[in-house]
C-alpha cells in the first residue's frame, strides 16, 4: 500500500434523525485510485453515509475531509465543485430531458456561460463552449455505450439504461472522486456485467476513486480493492475483500450464520455463491 | 430543446451544431423564417404603396382590429413566455405576474417622462426595474415552494397593487400616468401598423433569447431544478440562485411586455393589472403547454381571441329572438370570464401538455399522412 494521503478522510462521524442512530462515530479513509466498497444490511446507514460525504446530510458530529479541506460545511453543489461526483439509489434522473440534456447537466460546473451570454449564444461565444462540452459528452456517451438513447427523454426509458445515464451523468462532473449507491440494484447479470466494467475501467482507465455501495457480492469481491462493513450505523469491520470474508462477525451480521443453507439471511441479494 | 420529433429520413446531423439548432428541421426553420418576413412585408407595404391598403389580405393588415390583435399577441406573448420560463420551465408558481407587468409599464413612462430617456431605451430599463422588483418579491422562493409560494406571490401582487396607487410620484396614483409613443431618429411609432413592427420585433428577439437559453447552460439548470432539485444540487447547481433568478427573468419579460404594453395605449393605469390578469398569464402557459417556448405564445394567442370569440357569440345572441334578454346584453364581462376559467380547466383535463403538444401531434400526422397508422 502506498504511503498517498488519503482523497477521502471520514473521521469520528454520527448522524441521528431524532432517536435513530443512522450512523454512530464512524471513521474510515479511501487513498486516491481506490475502488472501496461499502457494504452491509439494508438499514445499516449506507446511503446515509453516502449523503454526509456529498452534503445531502449534515453529520451530527465528525467530519469529512476531502483532498485535505474540511468539506463539512460545505453544501452539496460546492462539494460538486470541489471535485465529487455521485448517483443515487433511487433513480434520479430529470425525467422530462433527453439522456443527452440530462449528461450535459453535469458539465454545469464547468461551463461558464450564463443567462445573458447563453441567451446570446451565437455572440458571447456560448455556442462554442456548448459544442466543446457537447463533444466531452459524446465520449462519455460512447464509453457508457448509451449513443442509440442520446434523444430519448430519459423518463421514458428502461430501469437499467436509466442507471446507465445515471452514472454517465456523474461521469460527466469530472469528479475525481465518484461515489455509487447501489449502481447494479435490479439489474439483470448481463447489465451487471457491463456495469461492473464500466465502474473498473472508471476507475483504471479514468483514474477516479471510486466509493460504492453494493449488494452484490461477487462484484464487491472481484473488483474491490478494501471493503468497509457498516451495520446498525456502526463500522464492524474493514479490509481487504479476502479478510472480509472470512471475518466471523461479518459471517454473523450479514452474510448470515455459517451453518445457514442459504446464507443470506439478512442480505436477500443475489451472489451469495461467493459465501 | 433537442426532441424525438419528425424528420424526414435522409436528414441526418453530421455536426454538433446541427444538432442543436433551435428548430428541428431545416423546413420548420424556413417556414418560421418565411412566415415572419411575410408579416413585415404585409404591414410594410400597404405603408408604402396605399392603393394595396384595400387589397383582399393586405387589406387585413392595415386594419386597425386586425393589427390591435397583433399587438396584444406581441406584449401578453412577451410576458407569458416569461412566466412560462418560471412556472413551465422551473416549475415554480407565481400569481404575480400581473404586477411585474405593471411595474414596467409605469417604469418606462416614469423613466422617459421625468428623465426624458428616449422610449426605446426605456423599455428595457423598465424591463431591469421589474427584475430587481421581481427578485426583491422572488426571493421567498429561496426558501418556499408551493403552496406556500404561490400565497407569498399572492401577497406580492396585492402588495405591489397597492403600491401602485400610493406611489403617486412614480405611478400617477388612482389618475394613473400618460405614456409617451415611441421614436426612433425622429420616426414615430404612432400608429398600429408602425407599433405592430415594434412589438413583432421584440417579440422574436425576447422568443429567441428564450429559446437561446433554453438550449445553454442555465436554461438546462432551471429544468434541472423543476425535475429533481436533489440531484440538480449534486450536479453542482445552486438551487438558491436560480429560483430566484428563475422569478427576475420572468419579471424581466413582463416588465419588457409591460412597457410596450403602456406605450401602445399611451395611458397606464393600476386597474389592468389585477390577479385577474395574473390568472389569465397562467391560463396562456397552462394552455399554450408548460415548458414550451412557442406554447407561450400560442396559449397567448388562444386566450387573447377567446373573448373576441365570445363577444362575437354574444351578438349573435343578440339578434335572436333571447337578443333583449338582460343576461345576453349585460352578461358579455361575465361571459367572458367564465370561459376562461373554463377554457384553463378544460385543456388541465384533456390536453395537459397544451396546444405546443398538440401542434407537435398535427405535425407528424401530416409527415406521415396519409399514412398515419
Ligand atoms: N431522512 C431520514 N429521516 C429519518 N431517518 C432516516 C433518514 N434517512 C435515513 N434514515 C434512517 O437511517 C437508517 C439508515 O438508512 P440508510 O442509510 O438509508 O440505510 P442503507 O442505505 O444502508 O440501507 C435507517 O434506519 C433509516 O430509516
Ligand atoms: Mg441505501
Amino acid at each position: 500500500m502506498s504511503t498517498d494521503s488519503p482523497i477521502l478522510d471520514v473521521r469520528d462521524l454520527s448522524l441521528h434523525f431524532g432517536g435513530v442512530r443512522a450512523l454512530s462515530n464512524v471513521s474510515f479513509s479511501v487513498k486516491p485510485g481506490e475502488l472501496f466498497a461499502i457494504i452491509g444490511p439494508n438499514g445499516a446507514g449506507k446511503t446515509s453515509m453516502m449523503n454526509c460525504i456529498s452534503g445531502r446530510y449534515t453529520p451530527t458530529q465528525g467530519q469529512v475531509i476531502f483532498k485535505g479541506q474540511d468539506v463539512t460545511p460545505l453544501p452539496p453543489n460546492k462539494r460538486t465543485e470541489v471535485g465529487m461526483g455521485r448517483t443515487f439509489q433511487n433513480l434520479a434522473l430529470f425525467g422530462h430531458m433527453s439522456v443527452l440534456d440530462n449528461i450535459m447537466v453535469g458539465r454545469h460546473h464547468l461551463l461558464k456561460n450564463n443567462f445573458l451570454s447563453g441567451g446570446l449564444y451565437w455572440l458571447g461565444g456560448a455556442q462554442k463552449e456548448e459544442l466543446s462540452h457537447r463533444r466531452q459528452v459524446e465520449d462519455i456517451i460512447d464509453f457508457l455505450e448509451i449513443s442509440p438513447i442520446r434523444k430519448a427523454t430519459a423518463g421514458t426509458l428502461s430501469y437499467g439504461l436509466r442507471k446507465r445515464v445515471e452514472l454517465a451523468r456523474a461521469v460527466a462532473l469530472k469528479p475525481d472522486l465518484i461515489l455509487l449507491d447501489e449502481p447494479m440494484a435490479g439489474m439483470n447479470q448481463e447489465e451487471k456485467e457491463d456495469m461492473t466494467r464500466y465502474i473498473v475501467d472508471l476507475n483504471e482507465e479514468w483514474g477516479m476513486t471510486v466509493v460504492m455501495i453494493e449488494h452484490d457480492m461477487g462484484v464487491v469481491m472481484d473488483v474491490s480493492e478494501r471493503v468497509m462493513v457498516l451495520d446498525f450505523g456502526q463500522k464492524i469491520a474493514e479490509g481487504l475483500p479476502d479478510e472480509i470474508m472470512s471475518n466471523p462477525y461479518v459471517k454473523k451480521a450479514y452474510l448470515g450464520e455459517d451453518d445457514e443453507e442459504d446464507g443470506g439471511a439478512v442480505n436477500a441479494g443475489p451472489g451469495q455463491e461467493v459465501a | 430543446m433537442a426532441t424525438l420529433s419528425m424528420r424526414p429520413c435522409g436528414d441526418f446531423r453530421t455536426t454538433y451544431r446541427q444538432d442543436t439548432k433551435i428548430f428541428d428541421t431545416r423546413n420548420s426553420r424556413g417556414a418560421m423564417v418565411i412566415f415572419l418576413a411575410a408579416l413585415y412585408a404585409l404591414v410594410i407595404l400597404p405603408q408604402v404603396v396605399p392603393a394595396l391598403a384595400d387589397a383582399p389580405i393586405i387589406g387585413w393588415f392595415a386594419d386597425g382590429y386586425f393589427l390591435s390583435l397583433g399587438i396584444q399577441f406581441c406584449y401578453y406573448g412577451i410576458a407569458a413566455l416569461g412566466l412560462n420560463i418560471l412556472v413551465g420551465f422551473t416549475g415554480q408558481i407565481s400569481l404575480g405576474h400581473a404586477a411585474f407587468f405593471g411595474v414596467g409599464a409605469f417604469s418606462s413612462a416614469w423613466l422617459n417622462t421625468t428623465f426624458g430617456i428616449p422610449v426605446l431605451l426605456c423599455i428595457p430599463l423598465a424591463g431591469g426595474m421589474a427584475a430587481v422588483v421581481g427578485l426583491i418579491f422572488g426571493a421567498p422562493a429561496a426558501r418556499i415552494k408551493g403552496l406556500y409560494l404561490a400565497i407569498a406571490t399572492l401577497a406580492a401582487q396585492f402588495i405591489i397593487e397597492d403600491l401602485f396607487i400610493r406611489m403617486e410620484w412614480f405611478t400617477g396614483g388612482s389618475s394613473g400616468s400618460l405614456a409617451d409613443t415611441v421614436t426612433l431618429f425622429g420616426f414615430a411609432f404612432d400608429n398600429d401598423q408602425r407599433y405592430f413592427l415594434l412589438t413583432l420585433s421584440f417579440a422574436i428577439i425576447m422568443y429567441v433569447l428564450a429559446a437561446n437559453l433554453m438550449r445553454s447552460r442555465d436554461g438546462r439548470a432551471f429544468v434541472a431544478v423543476r425535475d429533481h432539485y436533489l440531484s440538480a444540487e449534486v450536479m453542482g447547481i445552486n438551487l438558491t440562485k436560480y429560483r430566484v433568478m428563475s422569478f427576475g427573468i420572468a419579471a424581466f419579460y413582463a416588465g419588457i411586455g409591460g412597457a410596450l404594453y403602456g406605450h401602445y395605449l399611451m395611458f397606464v393605469s393600476a386597474e389592468a393589472f389585477t390577479i385577474l390578469l395574473s390568472i389569465q398569464f397562467l391560463g396562456m402557459i397552462i394552455i399554450g403547454g408548460l415548458g414550451s417556448v412557442m406554447g407561450a405564445m400560442l396559449g397567448t394567442i388562444f386566450m387573447v381571441m377567446l373573448p373576441e370569440f365570445m363577444a362575437g357569440g354574444v351578438s349573435i345572441l343578440q339578434n335572436t329572438e333571447w337578443g333583449n334578454q338582460p343576461f345576453i346584453i349585460n352578461g358579455l364581462a361575465f361571459f367572458r370570464e367564465m370561459a376562461i376559467g373554463a377554457a384553463i380547466i378544460l385543456f388541465l383535463i384533456f390536453e395537459p401538455d397544451g396546444l405546443a403538444h398538440r401542434w407537435k401531434l398535427i405535425k407528424a400526422y401530416w409527415k406521415l399522412y396519409p399514412f398515419s397508422h
